[in-house]
């Protein structure tokens, strides 16, 4: 177990809602986002898409686009495939489902890359794409689940031998005898539809490659997980020393620009093909159809199985994922949903037997939850069935079931540890600032009217800082516990001016900057707003993981912590030197050293710095010039599974909580659903920045609204996308969003830094089990698939009447 | 490509323009890649999403559906004219203290949008700027706190 930490009493900076670091660039539209970035010589890039969900590549004629004027190279899936190799996997048995950056002999889904035009501006290179003619000779396709089950199915990548990349059964606790001793079972059929994170910026990425050094430079909005990068470099066959990757801020990721490294991939191949910089930059469609960055599409068989007085026991999940043509991530999805698998409550054991299906869709990648939220939603919906069945208060079985406070550290039966939590706490102030009982008044006085009003209320688990341990558990040998750090750099310059260099791609609209401001003006004693924040290339850069899974804020946390302490140790032999004190004598109080008993005697950090920049030879031998320092800070907490699978370690160990009412009202001859209030309290332990933590709740709730209510990649039973623009896939206006109604509890963490716990996926996780509920509540029987778009609802309200 | 050029004058940001452009050429492009302009972003290209608005004779307009040679002898705003100073604009200032952004790619849009309905509308509501912005996408906020920042804008220019 790691170190229980004393949280200071008293904060400066932690805990204030200060204006955030990054906006003035951004209200000024100097965001310096991809697309703003161009360098002299460049060429960009057009990519010629698969028309067909599932062909084989007969014959590319790329003469007519390379005759047009402008146009510097076509690159075909086969060409560029001598210059290339693989794209990084993940996954298990990668060299069973090879994924390259275009395809080569056949296409696997609609949108799917053939070839690549770089031409001396956009508009060239994509009048050149429609000259490319490719010839295919179709194969059936395969879009459902079952369908790529089926026996003899067409198979998708022929090497694997079925469609089936992984599958496994997972048991962890006494399930069957759980099972016999419960009252009642209940079980369900659900269906999570593929939505996905759809930043209004796509990706891009600059890539320059200079033949002279062998250096590969890649300007890029994504690939935060800087750590793994030596794996892009295997991609382009370039040494991975000669690999930088510089970050530009991402406008918007939600997961999609963790690791989308097609974009990089393609452009640094098609430089290298060149000699020249090169620019690609994605459209809408190439982001929706060929993103790579689908969210989670799943059909569940799921029980529950309880005492008749509501207490939880146990629950068997079947789940098989249609992960569409390639699975880059492996299973790293269900990793999530197991981390939390029995969400905030003390249920003993569950099986979870997970099946991966390859099909003719574009792949998944990474969405805000990284499948842990279809997992709470899947959870939420079979309490809300127990509750019926039991005909209890789907409020009153939440409290019953909880982990009790005084239960922390609580190991979960898949092994994860919930470091810390107050549930109830939680849950009574929802219900207070929904006015809970009162909407239950006002409802039953609607319903008097007609009207098909419903309350919905949800209390669900945000795991945050995955180590990427999680990853592992689909392999039989474990390669070892990875840490997945993020480090910093601090220095202060002659005058005690602040810079922090940070080594991920970690702005996408989280507040990084704001985050480290705040955590150096803390430890450092200076004003955030005088912090002067960069990033560094890949390739001078410290070992680094960027966003994702709630994690940054935490971990750069102790990265700055570990920092500061170093220069402190530092300063403070300076100052003793100078006040002539013993080191020992010193304490550091607002900004400086004093000596202990005389705060008149101090030296402020300004002070410190000046000497240590410019005076070194005054100073004693042993110290050296400059006042800097970097601290690269591991995962506090994390462990490996064990060899049977029955156990899976500890990978997500920072545990919030969150509890939210959504009051809706359906309209009988539509079918949408209106907000008539909206209530969410979240924990996230100690909040840096409340009112930042508040939008990234109120930005999280919204997207999930849309996951629930409308937002779907469709796929017709020929495999045709039929979402490939906003025009079809509808993101959420400010009139589809209600109005929030926010709360905070903070139960900090014992194991981080000022008791933070992540809380940057919140929303998504909790918003489609509230709104399920509260729909069926209002119409009086079950949401079993999402999107519940108006059509559905209106299939549920006939069927309701029958 | 048989492309077809066009002399046309504007003005932008209160400096006249004098260009050539080609027929297809977007005003989106034309702000972005001949006048440098990137604070016009491009979510969509498809007039679905209006990161790229801007104010064309003081309404707004999705400028990557609207092209070059339409802008003729137009007046043009674009982010870069409301703070060309150190200070900001009161608008920018709410949006920063309510904290109106995160990512900041809906944001240069979606504030000529706000202008354009606080001159419009001065004692503009909740619910009238929940709606006037509903021509906006943002994925990151969920509008709550940008209507805020309207609201309190709209008073601060009042006075
Ligand atoms: S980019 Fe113009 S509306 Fe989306
Ligand atoms: S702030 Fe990111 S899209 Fe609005």
């Amino acid at each position: 177990m790691p170190t229980v930490r004393e949280h200071p009493e008293t904060l400066n900076w932690v805990g204030k809602s200060i204006r955030r670091i990054e906006d003035p660039k951004f209200l000024r539209g100097r965001g310096n986002y991809i697309d703003d970035y161009s360098v002299p010589n460049m060429l960009e890039v057009a990519i010629v898409r698969s028309t067909e969900p599932h062909a084989r590549i007969v014959s590319i004629d790329t003469s007519a686009a390379e005759a047009l004027p402008g146009v510097a190279a076509v690159v075909t899936g086969a060409a560029a495939a001598e210059v290339t190799d693989p794209m990084p996997d993940f996954g298990p048995s990668p060299d069973k489902h090879v994924w390259r950056c275009l395809a080569v002999d056949k296409v696997r889904y609609v949108g799917e890359g053939v070839a690549a035009v770089a031409a001396e501006s956009r508009a060239i290179a994509e009048d050149a794409a429609d000259l490319v003619h490719v010839e295919y000779e179709p194969l059936p396709p395969v879009v459902d689940w079952h369908d790529a089950l089926a026996e003899g199915a067409p198979l998708i990548h022929e090497a694997l031998g079925s469609n089936v990349p992984f599958h496994r059964s997972f048991v962890f606790g006494d399930v069957e005898d759980d099972y016999a001793e419960a009252d009642v079972v209940v079980s369900d059929v659900l269906y999570w539809g593929r939505s996905g994170g759809q930043p209004l910026e796509t990706v891009g990425a600059v890539a320059d490659y200079d033949l002279g050094s062998g250096m590969m430079t890649i300007h890029v909005n994504s690939l935060t997980f800087t750590s793994f990068l030596f794996m892009l470099a295997g991609t382009l066959k370039v040494p991975s020393n000669k690999l930088d990757m510089h970050p530009h801020p991402a406008g918007g990721s939600f997961g999609a620009k963790f690791w989308e490294v097609k974009t990089a991939a393609i452009a640094g191949m098609m430089s290298k093909v060149t000699g020249r910089p090169v620019k690609f930059m994605q459209d809408r469609l190439d982001n929706i159809a060929n993103g790579d960055h689908h969210g989670s599409d799943r059909r569940y068989e799921v029980s529950l199985a309880a005492l008749r007085d509501g207490t939880m026991l146990s629950m068997k999940v079947k789940v098989v994922d249609n992960y569409g043509a390639y699975i880059q991530f492996g299973v790293g999805h269900h990793g999530n949903s197991l981390a939390q698998a029995v969400g905030p409550y003390r249920m003993r054991s569950i099986a979870y037997d997970v099946t991966a299906v390859l099909t003719n869709k574009c792949q998944q990648g990474a969405y805000r939850g990284f499948g842990s939220e279809v997992g709470n939603w899947v959870l939420e919906r079979m309490v809300d069935l127990m509750a019926t069945e039991l005909d209890m208060d789907p409020v009153e079985i939440r409290r019953k079931n909880f982990i009790q406070p005084d239960q922390f550290p609580y190991f979960i039966p898949t092994g994860n540890c919930y470091d810390s939590g107050n549930y109830e706490g939680v849950l009574d102030k929802t219900l207070e600032l929904a006015d809970y009982h009162g909407w239950r008044r006002r409802q039953a006085e609607m319903r008097a009217e007609g009207r098909l009003v419903g309350i919905g209320i949800c209390t669900c688990q945000e795991r945050s800082v995955f180590s990427a341990t999680e990853f592992w558990f689909w392999f039989d040998q474990p390669v070892g516990v990875t840490s997945s750090p993020e480090s910093v750099t601090l220095d202060i310059d002659a005058m005690g001016a602040v810079t922090a260099t940070l080594y991920s791609n970690a702005s996408w609209g989280n507040s990084p900057e704001t985050m480290v401001a705040q955590f150096a003006g803390e430890e450092l004693g200076v004003d955030p707003s005088e912090v002067n924040v960069v990033y560094a290339g890949s390739n001078q850069g410290l070992p680094a993981t960027g966003p994702g899974g709630s994690r940054f804020t935490i971990m750069v946390s102790g990265a700055v912590e570990g920092a500061a302490n170093r220069i402190k140790a530092k300063a403070a032999k300076i100052a003793a030197h100078l006040l002539e004190a013993n080191e020992d004598d010193l304490e550091w109080i607002d900004g400086g050293f004093a000596v202990r008993g005389s705060p008149d005697r101090r030296k402020d950090l300004g002070e410190i710095a000046l000497q240590a920049h410019l005076f070194k030879h005054s100073l004693p031998d042993e110290i050296d010039s400059g006042l800097e320092a970097s601290f690269v800070h591991d995962h506090p907490y994390t462990t490996l599974p064990n060899a049977d699978r029955t156990d899976l370690g500890v990978f997500y160990p920072f545990v919030g909580h969150a509890s939210h009412v959504a009051v809706v009202e359906v309209d009988p001859d539509t079918g949408k659903v209106e907000f008539l209030d909206y209530t969410a309290v979240h924990d996230c332990g100690t909040c840096v920045n409340p009112r930042s933590v508040g939008g990234q709740v109120i930005g999280g709730t919204v997207q999930g609204l849309g996951s629930t209510l409308f937002e779907e990649f469709v796929y017709d039973g020929d495999g045709v996308l039929k979402t490939p623009s906003f025009a079809e896939y509808l993101l959420p206006s400010a009139l589809d969003s209600p109005a929030l109604k926010v709360g905070h509890q903070e139960t900090p963490s014992p194991y981080t830094p000022y008791g933070i716990k992540g809380g940057g996926e919140a929303g998504r996780m909790m918003a489609p089990s509230a709104i399920c509920a509260a729909i069926d509540d209002a119409v009086g029987i079950r949401v079993r698939r999402l999107p519940a778009t108006p059509e559905r609802v209106l299939d549920m309200i006939e069927a309701a009447e029958d | 490509m048989n492309t077809s050029s066009h002399e046309i004058s504007l003005t932008v940001n209160g400096r006249a323009v004098e260009a050539t452009v080609e027929s297809r050429l977007s005003l989106a492009d034309f702000l972005r890649r001949e006048l440098g302009l990137v604070g016009t972003h491009l979510g969509c290209e498809q007039g679905a999403c209006g990161a790229c608005t801007v104010l064309v004779d003081g309404r707004s307009v999705r400028s990557c559906i609207m092209l070059a040679v339409q802008a003729d002898e137009c007046e043009l705003r674009t982010v870069e004219s409301l703070a060309p100073g150190l200070a900001m604009h009161p608008l920018q200032d709410a949006f920063h203290k309510h904290q109106a952004l995160q990512c900041g790619f809906c944001t240069p849009g979606m504030l000529l949008r706000c202008l354009e309905l606080i001159e419009e509308n001065p004692d503009i509501t909740d619910e009238e700027a929940r709606e006037g912005i509903s021509s906006n996408s943002c994925r990151c906020t969920g509008y709550q706190y940008i209507v805020d920042a309207v609201v309190e804008a709209a008073e601060q220019m009042r006075q």
